[in-house]
Formats: C-alpha cells, sequence, structure tokens
C-alpha cells in the first residue's frame, strides 16, 4: 500500500506540488524501482550506444562531429515505420507466430538500414566531402554539419508536418524472467542482446578486416594512409555507411521501445545524447560507445526516479557529461581508434 | 593636412588592391570596402551618420518594396531586425572573433528575457526595478551564466564545447519548463517597459508600437559596436583572432588562451542576455516556447550568413534572418530548411560570408596601416631611397 503511494508520488511531474521547491531528492522511489529502472536504462543504453557507435566512427576518422547523424537515424526510424504500417501494422500489436515477428523485424530493419544509410552516404556527397576537397576549417565543418542536420530536419518535418507518426506496435513483450524481483521480458532481451552481437561485430570488424585497418590507418593519420595505398574518400564513405547501418538498428529498437516517438525533430536530443555516451566512453573507441551508452541510459533513468519527472532525464545526461569532461577530458576508456587527442 | 591623409590612404589601396590581385580572394562587396578605405576621416564620419539617420528613419519611412505589410507591422519587423542584429553581434565575439561555435546562444537570450520578465512582471513575486535596469542586470547575470558555462568546459578542445553548449541551450529550455517558479507555458504577462506617455495616455514603449523600441535597440546596438569595436582593436581582440586562427600558436606565443576565451564567451553571453530583455519587452510576455535550440541554428546562421568576424556583417547577417521570414511570409515555415541550406552551401562556396572579415592587418589602428603602407610603398617605388637609407642606417651603426 505504502509502496503505491511512493510510486505514484514519483510519477507525478514535480510542477504540481503545491509547494516550491523544485527539485525534491525522492530516493525513497529510486530505491523502490532501482531494477527496474536499471534493466529499462540498459535498454534505452543500447540504443544509445549503437547511435554513439556511429559519432564515433566518424569523429575517429575525420575528427568531425556529425551533427546530421541524428538525422541519419531519424530517418532509419521513418524507414521502419513506413515498413511496419505498409505490412499492416498499428496500434495494437497482432497475434503472430513467432516466426512472422522475426521476419517482420528484420524486414522492417533493413528497410530502417537502407534509409539510414542512404541519408549518411548523401550527407557524406553533399555536405562533406567538398569541404574536405577544399581543405576547410574545423568550424567550416562543424557549421556545415549543422546546416545538414537542420535541412533534413525540417525536409522531414515539411513532408511529414509536426505530428509524431501514429504508434506501430509489433509484439507485446512477455515477461521472460526475474532478476532481483525485475521482470525481463521479450522486448528489452531482444535489443539488449542484439545491440551487443552488432556491436561486438563492428568491433572485429574493425579490429580484423583489410577495411578496418583501413579505417584504422586513416583515423591515426590519413596523409600517410593515403601514401600507403588506403583510399581515404572510400574510408570514409565506407564509415558512414557503417554508422548508417547501426543507426537503421538503433531505429528499428527505437520503434519498438518508443513506438509513437517518431517526429521529425526526435533526432535531435536523442543525438545529443548519444553524442554525449560516446564521449563518455572516449571518443572514437567503440567499446567506450557500449559502456557510455549503457552508462548514459541507466543514470537518465535514475535522475527521472530521483527528480520525479521525465524531463530531467536530458538535463542529468548533460550533466553527468559535463562533469566526466571536467574529469576524464578523453572519456573514461580514452580515445584509441586515431591518435590520442588532448 | 587634410591633403596628407588622402594621399596616404591611396597609396595603401593602391597596395591592398595589387595584394588582392596577386593572390588575395576575390571579394563581394570589395569595392565598397576599397571606396570606404579610401575616404578620408571626415568623410567616413559623415558617411556614417548619413547611415545612421537613414537606418533611424527606416520604420517610420516604411519604404515601398521593403515593407513587411500587409503581412506583418514594419516597425515591429524592424525591431525584430535589430535584436537579430544584436544578437549577431554578441554571437559574433564568440564564434566569429575567437572561433568558439557556441549553438546554444539561446540559452543566454532565454536567460535575458527571463531576467526581465522576474523583475518587471506583475506575475513575478520578485521584487520590481524599473525596466531600464533589467537591461544592465540581464547582461550581467547571462554573464555570469557564461563564466559558468565557460569554466568547466573552455578548456576542453573547440568541438566538445560545441556539444555541450547545444546541451545547455537544451537544459535551460527545459529548466523553463520544469522550475515551478519559470511558470512554463503560462509564462509572465505585462513584462515592463521605459517610462514615458504620450499625450493620449498610453506609454510611449508599447506593445504594438514598435518604432520607439526600434530606436531603442538600434541605440543599444550602436553603443555594444563601439564597446565591441575597442575591445577589436585592443590586445584583447588581438588575443581572440590568433586563438582563432590557431590556438596553439596562440598559447607558445603567450596568450593566456582560456582567459581569453573565457572573456568572449562571457561578453557574448552578456550581449544574448541584453537582446533578450529588449526583445521581452517589447513582446511583453515570457514563456517556455521561444527559447529552442533552433533559433540558436538561426542565430549562427546569421553569423555565418553575414561574415563571422566581421561586425558589419553580423549586423546585416542578423537583420536578413530576421527579415527574409517576416517579408516573404510564403516561406516563413521553410526558414530552418532555407538557412540550414545556405548554411551549407556558404560553407562550400563562400566561407567567409557577405562581408568578409579583413585579411590583413587585423586590429591595427588606421594610423598603423598608413604606416606599414607608407613604409611598403617607400620601399617598393625608390630603389635609391631604399639603398640611401641601408647607408645611412650604415652611418648610424657606425
Amino acid at each position: 500500500m505504502l509502496a503505491t503511494l511512493f510510486s505514484l508520488s514519483a510519477a507525478l511531474p514535480a510542477s504540481v506540488s503545491t509547494d516550491n521547491s523544485w527539485i525534491n531528492f525522492d530516493v525513497t522511489s529510486l530505491l523502490q524501482n532501482f531494477w527496474p529502472a536499471t534493466f529499462d536504462g540498459l535498454t534505452f543504453g543500447a540504443i544509445y550506444a549503437l547511435i554513439a557507435l556511429g559519432y564515433t566512427l566518424v569523429y575517429g576518422v575525420l575528427n568531425l562531429i556529425n551533427f546530421a547523424h541524428s538525422e541519419v537515424f531519424i530517418m532509419g526510424c521513418y524507414g521502419v515505420v513506413f515498413t511496419l504500417t505498409s505490412l499492416g501494422f498499428g496500434p495494437n500489436a497482432p497475434n503472430l507466430s513467432i516466426w512472422a515477428i522475426i521476419f517482420n523485424l528484420i524486414l522492417a530493419m533493413l528497410v530502417g538500414m537502407v534509409f539510414s544509410v542512404v541519408t549518411a552516404f548523401v550527407v557524406e556527397r553533399v555536405a562533406y566531402r567538398p569541404l574536405r576537397r577544399r581543405g576547410a576549417s574545423r568550424l567550416a565543418f562543424l557549421i556545415t554539419a549543422l546546416g545538414a542536420s537542420f535541412s533534413i530536419q525540417y525536409l522531414i518535418f515539411l513532408v511529414r508536418g509536426s505530428n509524431a507518426e501514429p504508434a506501430v506496435t509489433m509484439f507485446i513483450p512477455t515477461p521472460i524472467f526475474q532478476v532481483f524481483g525485475a521482470i525481463i521480458d521479450s522486448q528489452q532481451l531482444t535489443i539488449v542482446i542484439a545491440a551487443i552481437v552488432m556491436m561486438v561485430a563492428t568491433d572485429q570488424y574493425i579490429r580484423r578486416t583489410r577495411v578496418g585497418r583501413g579505417i584504422r590507418a586513416v583515423a591515426q593519420d590519413p596523409d600517410t594512409a593515403t601514401l600507403m595505398g588506403v583510399n581515404k574518400d572510400r574510408i570514409i564513405v565506407t564509415t558512414f555507411v557503417i554508422g548508417g547501418i547501426l543507426a537503421g538498428a538503433a531505429a528499428l529498437f527505437y520503434v519498438m521501445k518508443v513506438p509513437s516517438g517518431v517526429i521529425y525533430n526526435g533526432g535531435f536530443v536523442l543525438g545529443i545524447k548519444a553524442f554525449a555516451a560516446a564521449v563518455l566512453g572516449g571518443i572514437g573507441n567503440v567499446r567506450g560507445a557500449l559502456l557510455g551508452g549503457l552508462l548514459i541510459g541507466v543514470i537518465g533513468n535514475y535522475g527521472q526516479l530521483l527528480l520525479g519527472d521525465s524531463q530531467w532525464t536530458d538535463v542529468v545526461a548533460f550533466i553527468v557529461l559535463v562533469l566526466v569532461l571536467l574529469i576524464r577530458p578523453s572519456g573514461l576508456l580514452g580515445q584509441t581508434l586515431g591518435r590520442s587527442r588532448a | 593636412m587634410s591633403e596628407q591623409t588622402p594621399v596616404r590612404t591611396t597609396r595603401a589601396v593602391q597596395l591592398t588592391e595589387s595584394r588582392e590581385a596577386l593572390g588575395g580572394r576575390r571579394q563581394f562587396l570589395g569595392g565598397w570596402r576599397r571606396r570606404w578605405n579610401r575616404m578620408a576621416r571626415w568623410q567616413q564620419w559623415l558617411f556614417l551618420i548619413i547611415v545612421l539617420a537613414a537606418v533611424y528613419y527606416l520604420p517610420v519611412a516604411n519604404p515601398w518594396l521593403i515593407t513587411t505589410e500587409p503581412g506583418n507591422d514594419f516597425p515591429i519587423a524592424c525591431f525584430q531586425m535589430a535584436v537579430y542584429a544584436l544578437v549577431a553581434v554578441g554571437l559574433n565575439v564568440v564564434v566569429g572573433f575567437a572561433g568558439l561555435l557556441d549553438l546554444g546562444y539561446i540559452a543566454f537570450f532565454a536567460i535575458g528575457s527571463y531576467t526581465a520578465a522576474f523583475f518587471t512582471s506583475p506575475d513575478s513575486s520578485l521584487i520590481h526595478i524599473p525596466y531600464l535596469w533589467t537591461l544592465p542586470l540581464a547582461l550581467g547575470i547571462a554573464m555570469l551564466f557564461g563564466v559558468a558555462l565557460g569554466l568547466p568546459t573552455l578548456r576542453l578542445r573547440g568541438d566538445y564545447l560545441a556539444i555541450v553548449t547545444l546541451g545547455f541551450g537544451e537544459i535551460i529550455r527545459i529548466l523553463a519548463t520544469i522550475i515551478p517558479a519559470a511558470r512554463g507555458q503560462v509564462g509572465f504577462k505585462e513584462v515592463g517597459h521605459p517610462p514615458g506617455t504620450a499625450s493620449d495616455g498610453q506609454p510611449i514603449f508599447s506593445v504594438s508600437n514598435g518604432v520607439p523600441w526600434y530606436w531603442l535597440a538600434v541605440t543599444v546596438i550602436i553603443i555594444v559596436l563601439l564597446l565591441v569595436g575597442n575591445l577589436e582593436r585592443s590586445r584583447v581582440g588581438r588575443a581572440w583572432i590568433a586563438i582563432r586562427e590557431d590556438e596553439d600558436a596562440a598559447e607558445i606565443m603567450g596568450v593566456p588562451t582560456f582567459k581569453f576565451k573565457l572573456w568572449a564567451f562571457a561578453i557574448g553571453a552578456g550581449v544574448g542576455g541584453l537582446s533578450g530583455a529588449l526583445f521581452a519587452g517589447q513582446v511583453g510576455f515570457v514563456n517556455n516556447q521561444k527559447f529552442d535550440v533552433a533559433t540558436s541554428m538561426l542565430f549562427v546562421a546569421a553569423v555565418v550568413l553575414g561574415g563571422s568576424g566581421n561586425k558589419v556583417g553580423a549586423i546585416l547577417g542578423g537583420a536578413i534572418v530576421a527579415y527574409i521570414p517576416l517579408r516573404f511570409t510564403a516561406i516563413a515555415d521553410y526558414k530552418y530548411l532555407i538557412f540550414g541550406i545556405i548554411l551549407i552551401v556558404l560553407m562550400i562556396f563562400r566561407p567567409q560570408g557577405l562581408v568578409a572579415a579583413k585579411a590583413h592587418l587585423l586590429t591595427y589602428s588606421r594610423l598603423a596601416v598608413d604606416k606599414v603602407s607608407e613604409f611598403r610603398a617607400a620601399r617598393v617605388t625608390s630603389e635609391q631611397e631604399k639603398a640611401a637609407a641601408a647607408e645611412a642606417a650604415k652611418g648610424g651603426a657606425e
């Protein structure tokens, strides 16, 4: 009885409280919901980590914050939603066999990936390559990235309007097992496992393959790599494409987790948080992106529980980012893709 | 004296021209700069006074073709252009002079607006002060926030600053929504205005009458321009430009880069706060809806479009960014798309913007420019003089 009371008070936004204290530390609610919040945070964190990989790879190779990556991701979300709605999915999950669900998921993911990859490719071609040819300054790259991000965002706005896409639900999560009294359902398990598998695959790809060696070489020293016969432009495009593939996968998981969250500017804040995750783990570091993503997801959830409003998630994530940058400017695991930078 | 000065400058200009012809970038509006440099000091003042008179007269004249009516009230449109120009002047200090990409500039604008609202609106329970006092107050408070944000982040590389400021802009907007004292979407009504009543009993600075507000904003811009211009030509300005061009080199040459970056950041923040307070006064209403990060992008677009590192360019860019959606209301919905594309195209084809920053003798005074040019001209034109000078130097040494 008491527990329900507490969780209720946590569900209410802080602005409803009549007294003037706008920060109230609801420790009880945090302790009550600690494990569910942790696992939920890990699920979100896996999505952040997948997006963060795109930032981290491009940053490692080009030394550029690719602001347009959040739009690469949101385009993937639109791809997923279009596929699912044209397959006949709606707000209510249909009753399908497990194989049908898996087939639909993979199909949606592939379409999402295609959307994301095409966006990433176009952005690289239209916005970044001409600048590289002209040897533009770093500031010019950042401003172009920003311009690309807003152009895509408001292009979507013009086509799809200011409302979020109608929700699509693929399946109803079924509880699978319990850890510390928290129920873990099939959805959380799918997302976390799939994300980790994709990240391990990316990590191995960069470590073991020929192209991966090329990526690392360009990240370390673009000029020397070119002299050694690495095609720099092709490597850069490959990096964007890998980032796009991962963003497309993240898009599917995001639509699974937040069915009605696909909106033209929805990628923006998510993208900032994913970038924060990349910096947290050490930008340019593939494993750091995983660690940073999971941490940002979990910490954001704790902050929301502690402070009592979902809006606090973003604020807490940024404050954590600034604190980490203060103490460890190169992130938790350091920067390894390219040379270490101060 | 009035005979000598034009001669000197003409020589200087000839040199500049030959330099530009040799390898410099071609400059759009370059002819204007050349003409300007060729003028004598009194001619420049006269020209400035005429321009200023025209600027002050603009909303009253309401010229055909330029006017934003019937879609938008022209004096109020002028005021908005002036506010954007002021914002661009402030952001130009951060982005253009010091080379720090601040993507959350809207946060300082919001802080200024809320400062004006907190201290003048009847909806606020704080002490109330006259509106005009909130202008310096907003400047000070925004500067404090700028220092608070800059202290932890300016030691890092520039890219991180971009992302942290972006986050800061978002945080301020969220806080305005969450904190009950900021009243969220309900907001503050009847934000104060400067004193004075017209003959019909209405206040001079009313919400519906943009002309006095515009004059106030232009006056503020002029004051800020004088102050920023002085800074630009001083040691501080040289330090900023050194940091922008190469931070490591500047540090090695003994420029305390962190200190000057923080100064640029704080001054930029202060001007942002000032413009926010002006804006809040004219609109008379402040809530959490106007301070989204997208507007921050427009501010950056204004600076980059006008010419980052150039005050005149910043004003022009700010005015254009505000003017286009107001004048061409049919495309107002597309403004973010348009300015987003403009950012990309500009960076590819004309990274210096409409009015380029001065490329040489960046921050020296006019006198120094003349002296150096004179010296160069003497060296180029007369071999004999040079030889004689060398002779004389030899003799002097012996």
